[in-house]
C-alpha cells in the first residue's frame, strides 16, 4: 500500500506541476489584462498610469517569466496576493473552501444517502409502481435547472412562508448553530435535488446489474432474506460504479457551485473561481483551480483505496500497475 | 435515512421556531447590492460598492450633492476667489496656478480618538503621487505642487494649473496617518498589500464618519455601527449591514423575504428590473427613479469610411425611434439624450438639434450619401459594397441587448444591415473598445460628475492608439480642432456666463458632428421600504451614503 501511495502521490505531483502551467497560460491569454478594464473605468488615467501599474502588478512582464517567478515562490510557501480581495490567496481561499466544504459536503452526503435508499429500493423491485415512481422524481431532479430550483425553493420558503431565510450565512449578531443550520437549509436542499436523482439512476442501474449475477443467486438459494441479500451482498458489489461516480464529483465539491452559491449569496469556492478568472485576479484563480484539481485527484486516490476495500478480487498491487 | 430525515425536520422545526428571527428592529437597516468590494482602501481601485459603503465611515472634503451643488463635507467652507480662500498665483516654473484653503471640521476624529489633522493630509498626498503605491488615478494628485500647513485643521493647497472647478478636491480622501504611516514608509511598493484597510479593515481608527466598519465577511456583507466619535448629526440607525447579493432575482427574493430591507439604487437593480418590480409589489415599496449622468450612447468608430460620412450616422440617428424605445422599454423613466450632457445639468444647452424619429429624412441622407440602390431591403452604394453596421454591447446586458434589437429592427427599414456581435464586458472593454478595435459601433454608457468636462472622449489627444499604450477614452477617433479649443478653454474659465457660452457650442458641435449616437440617461432604481424616509437619490457618481445620518424610520 505504501508503494502505491507513493507512486500516487508522485504522479499527482506531476499532474498539479502540468496543470498549473497550462491553467496560468490560458489565463495569461485571455484578452485584456486588469490595467486595460482600469483605463476604461478611469477617464484620467494617463499612459505613464498605465505602464507604471503594468510594472507594479507584473504584467509588463513575459507570461514564461511571470510563470516561473510565481511557481518559484508557490515552492517556497507564497502563493501570491489576490488583486480582487486585497489578501493573501491562501487567507481568501481558506474561509471559502471551509464554506464548501460545509455546504457541498453536507449536500453530496445527503444526495448519496438518500440516492443509495431510493436506488436499492427502485432496484429491489424493478418495473413495480414504486420504481416507476422513484425514476419519476429521479428524472424530475435532474431535469430542474439549479438556478431555477433555487429561487423556488425562496420564493416558497423565504417569501411565501416565511420560515428559512432567503441567502447568506448566518443572522449578523447571531451565531449560533441553529442559526447558521438554518442558512445551510435551502442552498444544501437546492444542491441535494440537483445530484440526488443521477445518483438514484446510477444506483439503481448497478444494483439491477448485480442482483442478475450469479453469486446473488447462490446467495437467495442459501436460504438468506431479500434484505440480506440485497443489503449484505449487492449492495456492496454495486457500490463500485458508485464510488467511481462519487469520486468525480469530490472534485466538482470543492470547485463549488458557482449558480448556488450565487443565487444564495454563499461565499465559496464556485463564486470565487468564477469571480477571479472574470476579474483578471491571476493568482487567485490558479490557486484556486489548483486546489479543485488535487481535490480531485484525492478523490481519485481515496476512490482507489475504496475500491479493494470493496471487492477482494482488487488489490493495491493490482493498481499499481 | 429515517436518521436524515428525522435531522431535517429539526432543522425546519428549528426555523419554523425562530419564527420571526429575521424580522429585525426598526433601528437596524439592511441594504441590498449587487457587488462586493474588491478593497476597503479609500483610493486603490474605484467600485460603486466600496465607494457606497466607504461614504457611511468617512467623508471627503468636498463633493457634488443630490442637487449637483459643489458642497463641504469634511471642510468648514467651500474656497472661492470671492471669499479670499483660493487666490491665483504663478507656479515655480512659470504656469498659471491657484493656491486652495482648507479649514478641516474642529471636531473631525478618527475612530479611535485621534483627530483629523493636517498630519493625515500630507501622508494621503505622499501616498497618492507616489508612483509606486498602486493608486490608479495620480491626477489629482499630480497637479498639487505644494500642499503648505498653517496648523493642524488648516492648510494651503497649491495646484499647478487653474480650473474652474478648482475648489473641488472630491476625490482626495483621507488616509489615517496615525495608522497607514508606517505600512506605507516600510515599503511604498507593498504599501496596496499590507494596508490596514483590508488586514485589519474593522480598525476603528481607519473610520471618521457617522458609522464604523465592525464586521466583515468576505463575499457577503459589511456591518457598520454607531461611531462614537462622528461630530455631526448622529444617525437614526443604530446598526447598518450591507449584503452582497449577485444575483438580481435573488437580490428581489432577499427583499421580497424580509431578509433585506432596500436596494441601492447605486449597485441594485436595472430600471427595467425595477419597473417589473413595482409592477408586482409597488404596493408595499417605494420605488424611486433619479435621472443620472450615466450617459447611454452607441460609440461610431470614425475610422470606418461608412461611418465616417456625418450623414450616414445623422441617418442612422433620424432612422432611430428614441422616443418609442425609451416609452416602451423604459416606460419613460429614463428620457431620451439628444446629446452627452444631462438637462439636469446646468450647462445643459436646450437648443440642440434633436434628430426626431424620421424614416424619410434618414433614407434621403443615406440616398446624398450614395446608399442608393436597394436590393433585398439593404442599399448598397455604387461599387455594389452593402450597408452594413455592426453593432456591440456587453454580452449579457438584458436592458442594452433588447435597445440593440430595437436599433437592428429600426435601421433595417432605412435599408441598413445591422449585424450584432456582442462580448463579454471583459473582453468588450478589456480589449474591443480599448483598443478601438470595434469595426462599427459600440453601445456603452459613460459615468460622469456634473460640469464634468470631456477631455478624454472627445480630445483628439485622447485617442487610444498604441503609441500612448492605449490610454484616453476617445473611442471614436473624434478630431476637432474647434472642439480642443474649446476643451481647453473651457477648463480654465472661472466666468460662469463665458464658460457656459463655451459649453453651448461645444454640445452644438457634438450634436451636428455625432461621433457618438446618443440613446438616453440611465437612471437609478431605488426600492426602498415604505417607511425609510430622508433618503435622497443623487444621480451622479457619489452616493447617497455621504448623507446616511439623515435616514430614519417613519415614526
Amino acid at each position: 500500500m505504501t508503494r502505491f501511495l507513493l507512486q500516487r502521490l508522485v504522479q499527482s505531483a506531476i499532474v498539479i506541476l502540468v496543470m498549473s502551467f497550462v491553467v496560468y497560460g490560458l489565463l495569461g491569454l485571455m484578452p485584456g489584462d486588469p490595467i486595460d478594464v482600469m483605463i476604461t473605468a478611469d477617464p484620467n488615467m494617463t499612459p505613464a498610469d498605465a505602464a507604471r501599474l503594468r510594472e507594479i502588478y507584473g504584467l509588463d512582464r513575459p507570461i514564461l517569466e511571470r510563470y516561473a517567478t510565481w511557481l518559484g515562490a508557490a515552492l517556497q510557501g507564497d502563493f501570491g496576493f489576490s488583486r480582487l480581495r486585497a489578501q493573501p490567496v491562501i487567507d481568501v481561499l481558506v474561509p471559502a473552501l471551509g464554506n464548501t466544504t460545509i455546504l457541498l459536503g453536507a449536500a453530496f452526503a445527503l444526495s448519496l444517502a438518500l440516492g443509495l435508499a431510493a436506488g436499492v429500493t427502485a432496484a429491489a423491485r424493478p418495473y413495480s409502481r414504486l420504481d416507476y415512481a422513484i425514476n419519476f422524481a429521479a428524472f424530475a431532479g435532474i431535469s430542474i435547472p439549479p438556478f431555477w430550483l433555487a429561487l423556488l425553493l425562496i420564493i416558497v420558503f423565504a417569501v411565501i412562508l416565511g420560515v428559512l431565510p432567503a441567502g447568506g450565512m448566518g443572522t449578523v449578531g447571531s451565531h449560533g448553530l441553529w442559526d447558521s443550520l438554518s442558512y445551510l437549509v435551502l442552498p444544501v436542499a437546492s444542491l441535494t435535488i440537483a445530484s440526488v436523482g443521477a445518483h438514484t439512476r446510477y444506483v439503481r442501474a448497478a444494483m439491477i446489474d448485480t442482483l442478475r449475477q450469479d453469486f446473488i443467486r447462490t446467495a437467495r438459494a442459501k436460504g438468506l432474506s431479500g434484505r440480506r441479500v440485497v443489503l449484505g451482498h449487492a449492495l456492496r458489489h454495486a457500490m463500485i460504479p458508485v464510488v467511481t461516480i462519487a469520486a468525480l464529483d469530490f472534485g466538482y465539491v470543492f470547485s463549488g457551485a458557482m449558480i448556488t452559491e450565487t443565487i444564495f449569496a454563499y461565499p465559496g469556492m464556485g463564486r470565487l473561481i468564477y469571480d477571479a478568472v472574470m476579474g483578471n485576479d491571476y493568482n487567485l484563480a490558479l490557486v484556486a483551480l489548483l486546489f479543485a484539481t488535487a481535490l480531485t485527484l484525492a478523490g481519485n486516490l481515496l476512490a482507489d483505496i475504496a475500491y479493494v476495500a470493496l471487492d477482494p478480487r482488487i488489490s493495491f498491487r493490482s493498481l499499481e500497475r | 435515512m429515517r436518521r436524515c430525515l428525522a435531522v431535517l425536520v429539526i432543522v425546519l422545526c428549528s426555523a419554523l421556531a425562530q419564527g420571526t428571527a429575521w424580522a429585525r428592529d426598526r433601528d437596524e437597516l439592511v441594504i441590498g447590492v449587487t457587488q462586493f468590494p474588491s478593497t476597503f482602501h479609500p483610493s486603490i481601485d474605484a467600485m460603486m460598492a466600496k465607494s457606497y459603503i466607504l461614504a457611511t465611515t468617512r467623508r471627503p472634503f468636498t463633493t457634488y450633492d443630490a442637487n449637483w451643488e459643489l458642497v463641504c463635507l469634511l471642510c468648514t467652507t467651500l474656497p472661492s476667489l470671492e471669499n479670499g480662500m483660493a487666490q491665483l498665483e504663478t507656479t515655480p516654473d512659470g504656469k498659471q496656478g491657484i493656491a486652495v484653503t482648507y479649514a478641516i471640521q474642529p471636531q473631525a476624529t478618527w475612530g479611535d480618538g485621534t483627530p483629523v489633522t493636517t498630519r493625515d493630509v500630507l501622508f494621503t498626498w505622499e501616498v497618492g503621487r507616489h508612483p509606486e503605491t498602486g493608486v490608479s488615478n495620480l491626477e489629482l494628485y499630480r497637479t498639487i505642487w505644494k500642499i503648505e500647513v498653517k496648523d493642524d485643521k488648516t492648510f494651503t493647497m497649491h495646484f499647478d494649473k487653474l480650473s474652474f472647478d478648482y475648489a473641488g478636491i472630491n476625490d482626495f480622501l483621507l488616509l489615517p496617518a496615525h495608522l497607514e504611516e508606517s505600512r506605507f514608509r516600510a515599503s511604498p511598493r507593498d504599501y496596496r498589500n499590507r494596508t490596514m484597510f483590508d488586514a485589519e479593515p474593522t480598525n476603528k481608527g481607519l473610520h471618521f464618519g457617522p458609522y464604523t466598519i465592525t464586521e466583515v465577511v468576505a463575499g457577503s456583507h459589511v456591518v457598520l455601527e454607531l461611531n462614537p466619535t462622528w461630530w455631526g448629526k448622529k444617525p437614526f440607525f443604530r446598526r447598518i449591514v450591507v449584503r452582497a447579493i449577485e444575483n438580481t432575482a435573488a437580490l428581489e427574493a432577499n427583499l421580497l423575504s424580509g431578509a433585506i430591507d432596500m436596494i441601492a439604487g447605486e449597485a441594485g437593480l436595472a430600471l427595467d428590473q425595477a419597473l417589473a418590480f413595482e409592477k408586482r409589489n409597488g404596493r408595499d415599496y417605494r420605488v424611486l427613479y433619479k435621472p443620472s449622468l450615466v450617459y447611454e450612447h452607441m460609440d461610431v468608430n470614425l475610422d470606418n469610411p461608412v461611418l465616417a460620412d456625418v450623414r450616414v450616422r445623422q441617418a442612422l440617428l433620424y432612422g432611430l425611434n428614441r422616443d418609442a424605445l425609451s416609452s416602451r422599454l423604459f416606460e419613460g423613466r429614463q428620457p431620451v439624450a439628444h446629446g452627452f450632457v444631462n438637462p439636469l445639468d446646468w450647462v445643459h444647452a436646450k437648443d440642440l438639434p434633436t434628430y426626431p424619429f424620421d424614416p424619410d429624412r434618414a433614407r434621403a441622407l443615406l440616398d446624398e450619401a450614395g446608399w442608393t440602390d436597394i436590393r433585398r431591403g439593404i442599399r448598397h452604394n455604387a461599387g455594389g459594397e452593402p450597408l452594413t453596421v455592426e453593432i456591440m454591447t456587453t454580452a449579457g446586458n438584458r436592458t442594452r441587448e433588447l435597445v440593440e434589437q430595437v436599433v437592428q429592427s429600426d435601421w433595417r427599414r432605412i435599408g441598413v444591415d445591422a449585424r450584432i456581435r456582442n462580448q463579454p464586458a471583459r473582453v468588450l472593454f478589456g480589449e474591443t473598445v480599448t483598443r478601438r478595435s470595434f469595426p462599427g459601433t459600440v453601445m456603452f454608457a459613460w459615468m460622469s460628475a456634473p460640469e464634468n468636462v470631456p477631455r478624454t472622449t472627445l480630445h483628439s489627444s485622447h485617442i487610444p492608439s498604441p503609441e500612448n499604450s492605449f490610454s484616453g477614452q476617445n473611442y471614436t477617433g473624434f478630431r476637432n480642432a474647434e472642439a480642443d479649443d474649446l476643451i481647453e478653454r473651457m477648463e480654465t474659465e472661472l466666468d460662469r456666463d463665458r464658460r457656459f457660452e463655451m459649453w453651448q457650442r461645444l454640445q452644438h458641435i457634438y450634436a451636428d458632428e455625432l461621433p457618438a449616437l446618443p440613446l438616453y440617461f440611465r437612471s437609478d432604481s431605488y426600492i426602498l421600504p415604505k417607511w425609510l424616509e430622508g433618503l435622497e437619490p443623487t444621480g451622479h457618481q457619489y452616493p447617497t451614503t455621504l448623507w446616511v445620518e439623515n435616514w430614519r424610520a417613519a415614526p
